[in-house]
């Protein structure tokens, strides 16, 4: 047993922990934070299967975003926690039941089945950047998933933003549009007007 | 060596975690939402488990769209979570059952 | 020599002159209408009379096949014309009755709004049974069968918005069609057991196609295969000839006009059936049993119908009685194999029952449609023409000696006597009966209605009342047509009817009274039928007589010591006392024998049965079909239940549908579960 087994052994343990965790916890914040956990064990196993882009990104992404507007979520909502665990505990057993029996399924196919892949050992020597070699593959072969990905994430944005806003009556706010665009004329009106003359001295009051 | 098996195993074990945990929730979307993100990650593993053992980076390139669609998709999902909430008050699994035959 | 044009000009000549009569319509001018089908079916009549002259020189049979029309597995299918003196002596019977019958129109239907439609039909008619008789194949023979029972039914049913008369078309078309449906049958079997439609194949083929072969009818009976051919074919003519029990829909035909009861149900269309099986002679010899079988239905019908004339009170309805006995008489000649005496008596009749239809016509015309005998009487003084060829063919029809009638009814009664069949000598003494029941209802009609104390006065009186809604005659258009219906004689009184009316009965008296006397000899002994009928040997009871026939005179002299003669006069006799000497008599014999005149009157009750039983029972299964079979099951359990079925059904289903979306996660998951494990482990 190498010492990436073992690595890889400890951090899918913690991994599995956590996941069961983010079942389980009482506390949605709690649950949140335990999925972040989860996140940066598999970024680990993911570095340990030489996937180190994206091991990172997950990191980056993944959880500097994603999971930071989960965070934003649970707690802007005012969620009433007790009321969240009834009903848990009737159907917890069968649930199990159910994910041991789905695990034994996948469990036979991946064991039994699959030992006709072959393993290609990586070429020793030859200095592989993960990053480069991926960035090469992105930007060649892949260019327009990529552009159609990046227009995906702006639908995203729109859509979010969309969905969330709402008008609130009798909020002030500039139109710096408007502001820009006025033109002398909307603002001052030039009156002609005749001179104050001394034989009209009622108008004037004494003006200077 | 991680074999492919522990690899395949490990993105199973994940996957049924985190479907137990969606039928298993009955009062909390947030949840939901956090368990499609478990599935997710569960299927990211089989793409590198495989990239890895068949030494093709078109597993790993999948893997970034994945992530790419799934940071889209909680956003979304989350948006409608906030205006779920506006109108509910309330954020209970059981009582979103309006789209019932 | 026969031409194939000529046989084409006497077939389409009466055709086309149907179509642009029929086309025309009302817009055709009446003159024009009757002109035109009146010259086609005068063309037809001079070239069908020249064609026989040819075949009685030295012409020979003339057999063609003008069309092919399609094979079919083997099969021809053709249009040809087989001309041989059998068809041409059918040929100008039937298109000379068919002159007559169209000039006497002209009187009859002159008040009619669909006088060209009229021309039209029955010009189409003769048409129709030309290809009948001229067929040289089964095909076309049952093409001019049921185009004959088509015109039949359009004519039966002319004044179609009388309820009567659609109830008699219909049941004319039906019964016919029961008939048609055996006569199918037997064509079939025809074609079965000899592979050809055509006459001279068949008979060519038949006695060695049909040798020893038998047919298992009605589960374990076997009968002869021929037998059941020609057993089938007579069926047919069973519907056509109107012999029991499809004989029902001749006296309901009685509601056409007059003229086509001359033309179709006395002369023409219902001698089809007697032709048929003449024509068909070298088959029916082939079977004992089938020639059986139409000796006894022709006995059953002869007499029966007779004595349903005895108490007939409608003047039609007593010679439709006449014509279905007679023709049970001709039908008797057939099954003692005497064919010849069958189609020599056809002749005759045709000629003497024409004349006493039309003569009934006039009759009727004169009392302005009065058609019940018991409001006439001592019509002779004011009807001189109608009486006397009215008493020439009553005369004929009893068998009077001397008349035409009596050779073809003697030649009948003799074949009968000379023949062999086992029940040949029942047959006769039921057929001397009948001569005595023909004769007394014959003279019954005679008496009631031209002689005896004057019966209409009072009720002209109040058929004229009733004469402006009278049905048949609409308007009265033309201002100075001859006068044929008296509308200016309103003081009631009958009176002879126009020269377009007589003239016919005229014409046609003259062969009543003479044809027999002139053709006996000829047709019966001579030879005629030489090729176009064939007999078998032990049959052969005319052979038989020829030999002792020794001339017309010397029949008529051997005739009058017989039986026949002398119940025919006893028949007379006994309608003079009857109804002449003493009326109130016979009211006083209906009522003590009232079980027997009930029976009589109404007409054994076979229409009662058929109506309950056949058309009674078809409209319960119709009935029956549309309640249970349609509304409830199909449309019931099949096509609402199933709907109804898949509601409950989606009713139950839907509640998978929760609109949780943990469970639907959830059914996704055990779903999985269940695939992999089909997978992994099945």
């Amino acid at each position: 047993m190498s010492v990436i087994d073992l690595l890889f052994y400890l951090f899918a343990t913690l991994l599995v922990g956590s996941a069961v965790g983010v079942i389980t916890a009482r506390n949605p914040v709690h649950a949140v934070l335990l999925l972040v956990f989860a996140f940066f064990n598999s970024a680990i196993i993911w570095m340990l299967m030489e996937a180190e882009f994206l091991a990172i990104v997950l990191v980056l992404v993944y959880v500097g975003a994603v999971m930071v507007l989960f965070l934003f979520i649970v707690m802007m909502l005012d969620i009433n926690v007790a009321e969240m665990r009834a009903g848990f505990a009737r159907y917890a057993p069968f649930g199990a039941i159910i994910a041991i029996l789905v695990i034994a399924e996948i469990a036979s196919v991946v064991t039994l089945k699959s030992t006709t892949v072959p393993s290609i050992a990586p070429e020793a020597g030859v200095a592989t950047n993960n990053t480069r070699a991926l960035g090469e593959l992105l930007y060649s072969q892949y260019l327009y998933p990529f552009e159609l990905a990046a227009v995906l994430l702006l639908v995203a944005i729109v859509a979010a933003i969309v969905l969330t806003m709402r008008h609130r009556t009798g909020h002030k706010a500039q139109d710096v549009a408007a502001q820009v665009a006025v033109r002398a004329k909307d603002r001052i009106r030039i009156i002609k007007m005749a001179s104050e003359t001394k034989e009209s001295p009622s108008e004037s009051g004494g003006q200077p | 060596m991680i074999t492919l098996q522990q690899g395949l195993l490990l993105g199973g074990i994940l996957f049924a975690l985190s479907a137990a945990g969606m039928f298993l929730n009955r009062k909390n979307v947030l949840l939901l939402l956090m368990c499609i993100e478990l599935m997710l990650l569960a299927v990211n593993f089989n793409f590198v488990t495989f990239a890895r053992h068949l030494g093709d980076l078109n597993g790993q390139v999948f893997v970034f769209f994945i992530l790419t669609v799934a940071a889209a998709e909680s956003a979304i999902g989350l948006a409608i979570l906030v205006v779920l909430f506006r109108e509910r008050k309330s954020i209970n699994v059981e009582t979103l059952n309006t789209m019932k035959g | 020599m026969i031409s194939k044009d000529i046989l084409l000009l006497i077939v389409l000549a009466p055709l086309i002159a149907a179509a642009i009569a029929g086309l025309g319509g009302a817009r055709l001018p009446r003159v024009v209408a009757h002109s035109v089908t009146i010259g086609g079916v005068a063309i037809a009549c001079g070239l069908s009379i020249y064609v026989l002259t040819q075949l009685l020189g030295s012409a020979a049979t003339f057999n063609e096949n003008l069309y092919t029309w399609l094979v079919s597995d083997g099969i021809q299918m053709n249009i040809g014309f087989m001309v041989d003196k059998l068809t041409a002596l059918m040929m100008v019977v039937v298109t000379s009755v068919s002159l007559c019958v169209h000039v006497y129109t002209i009187g009859y239907m002159h008040d009619d709004p669909s006088y060209q439609r009229f021309f039209s039909y029955i010009s189409l008619f003769t048409f129709a049974m030309l290809m009948l008789v001229m067929a040289n194949n089964f095909l076309q023979l049952f093409f001019g069968w049921e185009a004959v029972g088509v015109v039949s039914y359009l004519l039966i049913g002319f004044w179609y918005t009388r309820p009567t008369a659609i109830f008699a078309n219909m049941k004319a078309f039906l019964v016919n069609r029961i008939g048609d449906f055996g006569f199918v049958l037997g064509i079939a079997a025809i074609v079965f057991y000899t592979g050809s439609l055509d006459y001279q194949a068949v008979f060519a083929a038949a006695p060695s196609a049909f040798d020893g072969k038998t047919m298992q009818i009605l589960g374990s009976m076997e009968w002869q295969a021929i037998t059941v051919a020609c057993i089938c074919l007579f069926v047919g003519a069973m519907g056509k000839s109107a012999q029991v029990p499809l004989h029902v829909w001749l006296p309901d035909s009685m509601e056409g006009p007059t003229p086509i009861s001359a033309l179709i149900h006395a002369a023409t269309m219902v001698t089809a059936g007697i032709f048929m099986v003449a024509r068909m002679s070298p088959l029916f010899e082939m079977s004992e049993v089938a020639l059986s079988t139409v000796l006894v239905i022709g006995t059953i019908t002869a007499f029966s119908m007779g004595l349903l004339g005895l108490v007939a009170n409608d003047i039609k309805r007593v010679v439709a009685y006449s014509t279905l006995s007679q023709l049970g008489y001709m039908t008797v000649a057939l099954g003692v194999s005497a064919y010849g005496a069958a189609i020599f008596h056809l002749m005759t009749h045709a000629f003497f029952k024409a004349l006493l239809f039309l003569a009934a016509g006039s009759v009727i015309i004169g009392m302005h449609h009065e058609q019940d005998m018991r409001k006439m009487g001592g019509l002779k003084k004011y009807m001189p023409i109608t009486y006397w060829t009215c008493l020439i063919g009553s005369l004929a029809l009893i068998g009077f000696p001397g008349t035409s009638g009596f050779f073809s009814k003697d030649a009948i009664l003799e074949a009968i006597h000379e023949s062999h069949n086992p029940i040949a000598g029942v047959v006769y003494w039921f057929m001397l009966a009948g001569v005595f029941i023909t004769a007394f209802y014959s003279f019954r009609l005679v008496f009631m209605t031209f002689h005896g104390p004057e019966r209409f006065a009072q009720n002209t009186q109040g058929h004229m009342a009733a004469h402006g809604q009278d049905a048949h005659h609409a308007v009265h258009k033309d201002p100075h047509h001859q006068d044929e219906h008296g509308h200016d004689h309103h003081g009631g009184t009958p009176h002879e009817s126009p020269w377009v009316v007589w003239l016919p009965l005229v014409v046609l008296a003259i062969p009543s009274l003479i044809v027999g006397w002139l053709t006996i000899g000829p047709v019966l002994f001579d030879d005629y039928f030489n090729g176009a009928i064939q007999v078998a040997h032990e049959h052969n009871v005319i052979g038989h007589m020829k030999s002792e026939f020794h001339g017309p005179t010397a029949f008529v002299i051997h005739g009058m010591q017989g039986l026949p003669v002398y119940l025919a006069l006893a028949g007379v006799v006994l309608a003079w006392f009857l109804y002449i000497k003493r009326p109130d008599l016979p009211a006083k014999i209906a009522a003590s024998l009232s079980p027997l005149y009930t029976l009589f009157v109404n007409k054994y009750y076979v229409d009662d049965f058929n109506q309950k039983v056949f058309a009674g029972g078809s409209l319960g299964l119709g009935k029956l079909l549309w309640k249970v079979g349609d509304s409830t099951l199909i449309d019931g359990i099949a096509v609402n239940g199933s709907a109804r079925a898949i509601g409950w059904l989606s009713g139950i289903v839907r509640h998978i549908q929760s609109g949780y979306l943990y469970q639907y996660a959830f059914t996704m998951i055990i779903g999985l579960a269940a695939l992999l494990a089909w997978f992994l482990w099945l």
